[in-house]
């Protein structure tokens, strides 16, 4: 993995290293050359991090006070809430944290579709990435059920419920899923276990995630394959590990903002009634970063068609290298492409905001018309923009049009723009 | 080269990896079908299999919702009205055809899974455009029948097995 060979300085690394090579990995992972060039949008990796070992400490506190049974569930939350010292604490860490997870989540997956991260030779990080994507929607949603209040439920039902579309075995897998013939005790103690173990997958997948980021190195603004080490990379401590941190003390900011002055604004007031399984809430909504997927299942009028639109919504991500024929990475060269990014960004926020509100007249019509473009944009636009898309020409290297003797005055121009978008 | 001829032809060796794949897929199955299978409803769910009523008290148009397998069961004690209107449908015009006579044997009582087909919300009883049932969920509209009219939901709500033990009582399951 290491670029150059390593040699501990003191005896004792060397004996240590030569039978277990940590102190080559730190070696890596410090001398790491990344571009230079990278701007604060390539810090949502960190943050992501950061956001995941939180959950995982407060998680497992949490879990020291919880009881994943359904007549003690509700009242254990409280309990933890009311009686445990710094329990609402860290129950609003956790909760909150969630949230903040996705928020950094969607930022990291939105910057790869900018910069065109998931080319080639990238595929495999974007894929690895869609997976522990995909989990931390597992362990969001089984996580929501665990306070058993009413959202918790009656979410559980919906969602378990989706299964029951699959033709022939939907329902015995339904039946399987629950432990019963409704969402009751077996299925809350199963999402306990499972919201155990997931995040421990995702930090597995986050270790492999990384590993194969580690092997064509990072991709930059600017999308051009770079020669590392060379003028174009610094090492990754400090120049990296600074801005990080600095990018996550600003992230952490917004964070406590919500656990200390809006704790409750990005849940439901419904969670804070106990199950009732013979009362619907009138108005069941996901959490606010599920939204647009769930807006697109309420846009299809058939249950089976809605469940695959849904699933397909996310799953269509993974084929991404393929559909995207352009070969240059950045949007800063793809003038059209550019353009239809925005739209996407629209179309997935305006999903997110039909997904909250009724599905019927208006609203109904525009998830409709916001779904087709969903797919659209994948399956029409991006393979159709590589052939057609006319991109402004790439420059030699990071460093070259800056530092003069540029080849090529288009490309030092060029590079002119990617900063002022960088800033 | 006549090793690589050899190679190709099946071999006793070639027998040994297929049996012992086999042996081998047959070991994990039943080692795992256990871990899978501890999942379904156990015996003490499968237990609460049947539920009593007493209808005695209920008068036309009233309804109960009681709890039968922790899903609500809906009892309806139906008007003369609401009778005809679930009888005169045309049952062509239905997107999942039953007809009334056949989800409500003695026509006054009808008795229920109180689930929206769609997804398994709770639907609102005596609302939504059919005067039958409404589900808040995703806006599927029921009739007195309980039959599908009119939103996502694939399927009529489901009739569950049930009986008068006598002319008070229902037994559900």
């Amino acid at each position: 993995m290491s670029d150059h060979e390593y040699t501990p300085s003191s005896k004792f690394g060397k004996w240590f290293n030569d039978r277990l090579p940590l102190l080559t990995l730190a070696n890596h992972l410090t001398d790491y050359p990344t571009p230079k060039n990278l701007n604060y949008w390539w810090t949502f990796g960190g943050i992501l991090t950061f956001c995941l070992i939180t959950q995982i400490v407060t998680g497992l506190v949490l879990a020291m006070h919880y009881i994943a049974h359904a007549d003690m569930a509700f009242s254990s939350v409280e309990h933890i809430m009311r009686d445990v010292n710094y329990g609402w604490l860290l129950r609003y860490v956790h909760a909150n944290g969630a949230s903040m997870f996705f928020l950094a989540v969607y930022i990291h997956i939105f910057r790869s579709l900018f910069y065109g991260s998931y080319k080639s030779p990238r595929e495999i990080i974007w894929i690895l990435g869609i997976i522990i994507y995909l989990l931390m929607m597992a362990a969001a949603f089984m996580g929501y059920v665990l306070p058993w209040g009413q959202m918790s439920f009656w979410g559980a039902t919906v969602i378990t419920n989706l299964f029951s579309a699959i033709p022939l075995v939907g329902e015995s897998i339904t039946t399987w899923l629950w432990g019963g013939y409704s969402v009751d005790n077996p299925t809350l103690t199963r999402f306990f276990t499972l919201h155990y173990l997931i995040p421990f997958l995702i930090l597995g997948l986050v270790v492999l995630h990384i590993w194969a980021l580690h092997v064509p190195g990072n991709n930059n603004p600017v999308g051009i394959d770079i020669k590392k080490p060379s003028k174009d990379t610094v090492p990754f401590h400090p120049y990296i590990v600074i801005k990080d941190a600095f990018a996550l003390l600003m992230f952490c900011i917004v964070f406590a903002l919500f656990v200390f002055y809006q704790p409750n604004i990005l849940g439901h007031a419904d969670n804070y009634i106990e199950a009732d399984p013979l009362v619907t809430p009138a108005h069941i909504v996901p959490e606010w970063y599920l939204l647009p997927f769930y807006a697109i299942l309420r846009s299809v009028p058939d249950k089976l068609m809605g469940v695959v639109a849904m699933l397909s919504a996310i799953l269509i991500l993974a084929a991404l290298p393929w559909l995207d024929t352009s070969k240059v990475r950045s949007a800063v060269f793809r003038p059209l492409f550019r353009q239809f990014y925005w739209i996407l960004v629209a179309d997935v926020l305006i999903l997110g905001y039909v997904g909250a509100m009724p599905a019927e007249g208006l609203y109904l019509l525009i998830a409709r018309v916001a779904t087709a473009y969903y797919f659209a944009h994948f399956l029409i636009i991006l393979p159709v923009l590589g052939w057609k898309e006319k991109t402004t020409p790439l420059p030699l290297s990071i460093t070259e049009p800056v530092l003069g003797g540029s080849p090529n005055l288009a490309a030092a121009r060029s590079d002119e723009k990617i900063e002022k978008s960088i800033k | 080269m006549s090793d690589q001829k050899d190679e190709k032809k099946t071999n006793r060796r070639d027998f040994l990896f297929t049996a012992t794949a086999a042996a081998g897929a047959v070991g994990v199955g039943a080692a795992v079908w256990p871990l899978v299978d501890q999942m379904n409803p156990d015996a003490s769910v499968k237990a609460l299999a049947s539920t009593e009523v007493d209808v005695s008290s209920m008068q036309p148009g009233q309804s109960l919702t009681v709890l039968w397998r922790g899903k609500p069961v809906f009892i309806k004690r139906r008007t003369e009205d609401e009778i005809k209107k679930a009888r005169t449908v045309d049952i062509n015009d239905l997107k999942h055809p039953e007809k009334d006579e056949d989800r409500a044997k003695n026509p006054e009582w009808l008795v229920m899974l109180g689930i929206c087909t769609h997804l398994g919300c709770v639907p609102l009883t005596d609302k939504g455009d059919y005067d039958g049932w409404f589900c808040p969920c995703h806006g599927s509209h029921y009739d007195t029948s309980g039959r599908i009219r009119k939103g996502p939901a694939p399927t009529n709500m489901e009739i569950p097995k049930y009986e008068f033990v006598n002319t008070n009582t229902i037994k559900i399951g």
